[in-house]
């Protein structure tokens, strides 16, 4: 028996690269020997992404997008489907989750320089994956053409009507109606479903291919292929399997404890996974008093609102997102890690930190004169702390970076 | 390879590429065209009608136009004249930044001296303003003098939907096709235009 299966594996091998790819990018790909959970966060993110994948898969089956049942379609699966309600709540908190780590693990890139060469490239798939993942969740959002989704929608078209010339027909266009209607949902379905999901697990293939070819980086910032050992492998190296994949389980197993007690316990979030305007069906007449996105878009559009003028307001979010594509060529430092950058950078970093987490606080909130004020400065807070990342980031003093890991 | 053949293949690839771009835009032409409104939400989008005699003297009504809210408000005499209050507040009185179809042709902005008919889209981010019409002190504008006040961002605009001064929305409040036989008011359609 043993023999016959040796036998068929072999003949199968013989035929699919399955030894060596295992070997190349697992049991034979270097690793940096010494990292922090930091770098936990980009395993979190492709496990966050199948269980959107698997749970988005369920949800479309008893899911209806058209305009007279999308939203009772949505209430059918909470109700009537046998544990339609858990399959629901994986998928919305599952988002909530995917952005959460998503965030975090951007934040390490900034924090350990991994975006430097020789991983420009992977830190813009990276860029590319995020802003492929804000218009998968915004289609998302609309599809239980709920009253956050109407008016989040109409907010978010409305963008496009900014554009100028060829703004209001672009509007039209993107909806296909003359308000948010069905067939505006569902267009959003067949890109929420098929298209950017396609795009999204592209972008992933090419963001991990990237990454296998440079190598991951580590948290001090050392070249470990500086020091190799006589086979040509790095000595401050372990091999992914089994190291990283056992640490990778761990945080794995954490994680979904984590998700488990946020999806039976809070699925709500405390109206920022769901909001409770979503519990109402879209009326195109009423709008709500108070319209917030979900929490992960609400730094950008406390941006947007800071701005007194729509197509301002538009520039200014685009290139909120659009400027992490240029971090590798703004950060002009001899060194990857804080640990060794200067006080300047610890300090604009800190600060970035909070301005992201201020803006993200007040678009969650209503507009006081207080808090307009306090949302320009933080928004330029953000911007300068890019912008401003060459200057400071050259000419401070920087610490030595040890030879080995 | 003979340095003819590299050319001649130079040629082809050149010429197929050709050929097959310019395909492109009739193959798109298609997908692109399939967003637009389709026949179906054209009719949907046809004008309404309805009967604006049985209104109120300062009342609002709303009416759903291609889904949209219409804001029908019937004024006072007095309403009217108190317009001139709101003057230094405006930041548009006149309707100079954007396209108006019935310019100068009534207080009121519409075809009826007595009517305003106005989009109910609000010009920054298209929410629903709502109605105030009290002349008294509201949390948003301690002199107040009645008018639409937008919940979603703030912005405020007076009882013939003209944006003020300082709010985010950039435009007064659209004025869509509409007449008037006798007390019919037809919105989405003017015959005159």
């Amino acid at each position: 028996m043993n023999e016959m299966a040796s036998k068929l594996f072999s003949w199968v091998n013989k035929r699919l690269p399955i030894v060596n790819t295992f070997e190349r990018h697992m049991s034979k790909h270097p690793v940096p020997s010494k990292v922090n959970f930091w770098y936990l966060f980009g395993a979190l993110a492709a496990v966050t992404l199948i269980i959107q994948i698997v749970s988005g898969i369920w949800l479309i089956m008893p899911y209806s997008n058209t305009e007279e049942e999308a939203f009772s379609s949505i209430e059918y699966i909470m109700r009537d489907v046998d544990y339609g309600w858990v399959i629901r709540y994986i998928h919305t908190t599952g988002a909530s989750l995917f952005f959460a780590v998503v965030y975090l693990h951007m934040f390490r890139g900034l924090l350990y320089g991994s975006y430097q060469k020789p991983r420009e490239l992977v830190w813009i798939f990276g860029c590319t994956i995020y802003l492929a993942m804000m218009a998968e969740g915004f289609l998302g959002y609309v599809l239980p053409y709920g009253q956050m989704s109407y008016w989040g929608a109409q907010v978010i078209i409305s963008l496009f009507g900014a554009i100028p010339y060829i703004g209001e027909s672009l509007e039209l266009w993107v909806r296909g109606d003359y308000y948010i209607s069905g067939i505006t949902v569902s267009r959003f379905f067949a890109l929420h479903v098929v298209a950017l999901p396609l795009v999204l697990i592209a972008l992933v293939f090419l963001h991990l291919v990237a990454l296998h070819e440079v190598g991951a980086g580590n948290p001090e910032g050392v070249d470990i292929e500086e020091h190799l050992d006589e086979d040509g492998i790095p000595l401050d190296s372990v091999p992914f399997f089994p190291y990283k994949v056992l640490n990778a389980l761990v945080a794995i197993g954490v994680f979904m404890t984590v998700f488990s007690i946020i999806m039976f316990f809070f699925p709500e979030g405390g109206g920022y996974f769901i909001e409770m305007a979503n519990f109402q069906k879209a009326n195109p007449l009423v709008t709500p008093d108070h319209i917030a996105p979900v929490w992960y878009y609400a730094p950008f559009y406390t941006m947007l609102r800071a701005v007194p003028d729509p197509l301002g307001g538009l520039i200014v979010m685009a290139s909120a997102v659009a400027i992490f594509f240029i971090v590798p060529w703004l950060d002009r430092s001899k060194v990857a890690s804080i640990r060794y950058k200067g006080i300047f950078s610890k300090i604009a970093l800190t600060l970035f930190g909070v301005s992201f987490l201020t803006l993200g606080y007040l678009g969650t909130v209503g507009v006081t004169e207080i808090r307009k004020l306090v949302s320009i400065i933080c928004t330029v807070i953000y911007f300068s702390y890019f912008l401003l990342m060459p200057i400071y980031t050259k000419y401070e003093k920087t610490k030595e970076v040890p030879e080995r890991l | 390879m003979q340095e003819k053949d590299k050319t001649r293949r130079k040629v082809l690839i050149g010429l197929t590429s050709a050929v097959g771009l310019s395909g492109l835009p009739f193959a798109a032409t298609p997908f692109i065209a399939a967003w637009n409104p389709s026949a179906k939400a054209k009719a949907a989008g046809a004008p309404v009608k309805l009967d604006v005699s049985k209104m109120q003297y300062g009342q609002q009504i709303q009416v759903a136009w291609r889904k949209q809210p219409v804001f029908i408000v019937r004024h006072t005499k007095e309403s009217l004249a108190s317009l001139d209050l709101t003057l230094p507040k405006l930041a548009d009185p006149n309707s100079d930044q954007i396209v108006e179809l019935y310019k100068g042709l009534n207080l009121s902005r519409s075809k009826s001296p007595e009517y305003s008919v106005m989009s109910g889209v609000c010009t920054h981010l298209g929410c629903a303003p709502k109605y105030f019409p009290e002349v008294e002190p509201k949390p948003w504008d301690a002199t107040w003098s009645g008018g639409f006040f937008c919940p979603c961002h703030g912005s405020m605009f007076d009882i013939v939907g003209r944006v003020f001064k300082g709010v985010p929305a950039p435009t007064n409040l659209v004025v869509p096709p509409h007449m008037f036989e006798g007390s019919i008011l037809t919105i989405g359609e003017d015959k005159d235009l």
